[in-house]
């Protein structure tokens, strides 16, 4: 054991305090992107289902159902560029 | 589920959706309108970033319109099929239009012209602006049909 510690050790580099900021910067930058692009993901999914739930029982209200619903697909997808904005300026 | 049946009729989810694509007009309407403030916003970032920001700035508008066509073309293309393909096709196109984005980001990001806050803040600003715009005559259409532009263009 003390063998695999000691040869973990030798191989590991050194990281300096700049690296490890970077490092950390990219990981919460993935996070960011990652969480900001799931809650967008199931508005979408809402948006979408009632929708077309509403275009199943009214189908003659379907065009003013469809126009709603990509407005609301945008603007929900917005939240989702935002959480892409950050992403790209902490670490990309 | 399949076959819904709802007040009495039965509607099929694999059925086509008829008639006209409308967020096809909506998003060619945010695309010209996107078109008309372009030199603007361009000229807007090229005063506040610079030149860098001026390129940063087109490239950002033009990411964010090809993302409305693109939108609005898997609807319309879908919706023409089933209603189960068009659910389908909105989730997924989501997904692969976010990976779009990131790609089209990621290939430029160490290009000399790039700037990222400027490329950033264009995106936001751009879509939120074009929607929240044409979120107006939408909502004026619906509300008053008679404000329609294009029905006032007929009566001319």
């Amino acid at each position: 054991m003390e063998a695999i510690v000691r040869l973990i050790a030798a191989t590991a580099p050194v990281q300096t305090p700049d690296e490890i900021k970077a490092a950390n910067a990219a990981i919460g930058a993935g996070f960011a992107y990652g969480l900001a692009a799931i809650g967008p993901g199931i508005g979408i999914g809402f948006v979408v289902g009632k929708a077309i739930e509403a275009m199943a029982r009214q189908p003659e209200a379907a065009g003013m159902v469809r126009t709603t619903m990509f407005l609301g697909i945008a603007f929900t997808e917005a939240l989702a560029l935002i959480g892409f904005v950050v992403f790209i300026l902490l670490g990309l | 589920m399949n076959d819904a049946s709802l007040n009495g009729t039965a509607f099929s989810m694999s059925a086509p959706l008829a008639g006209p694509a409308p967020e096809v007009a909506v998003s060619n309407d945010m695309v010209k309108r996107g078109l008309v403030v372009a030199p603007l916003l361009i000229a807007v970032c090229g005063f506040i970033w610079g030149l860098d920001g001026a390129w940063s700035c087109a490239y950002a508008i033009a990411i964010v319109l090809i993302n409305f066509a693109l939108a609005s073309g898997i609807v319309a293309v879908t919706a023409r099929i089933s209603l189960t393909l068009m659910m389908a096709s909105i989730l997924i196109g989501y997904i692969l239009r976010l990976g779009l984005i990131f790609l089209a980001v990621y290939l430029v990001k160490d290009a000399s012209w790039i700037s990222l806050p400027a490329l950033g803040a264009t995106i936001i600003f751009t879509h939120l602006g074009l929607l929240v715009w044409e979120m107006k005559y939408v909502a004026m259409s619906l509300a008053y049909p008679g404000l329609k532009p294009s029905t006032q263009a007929s009566k001319k």
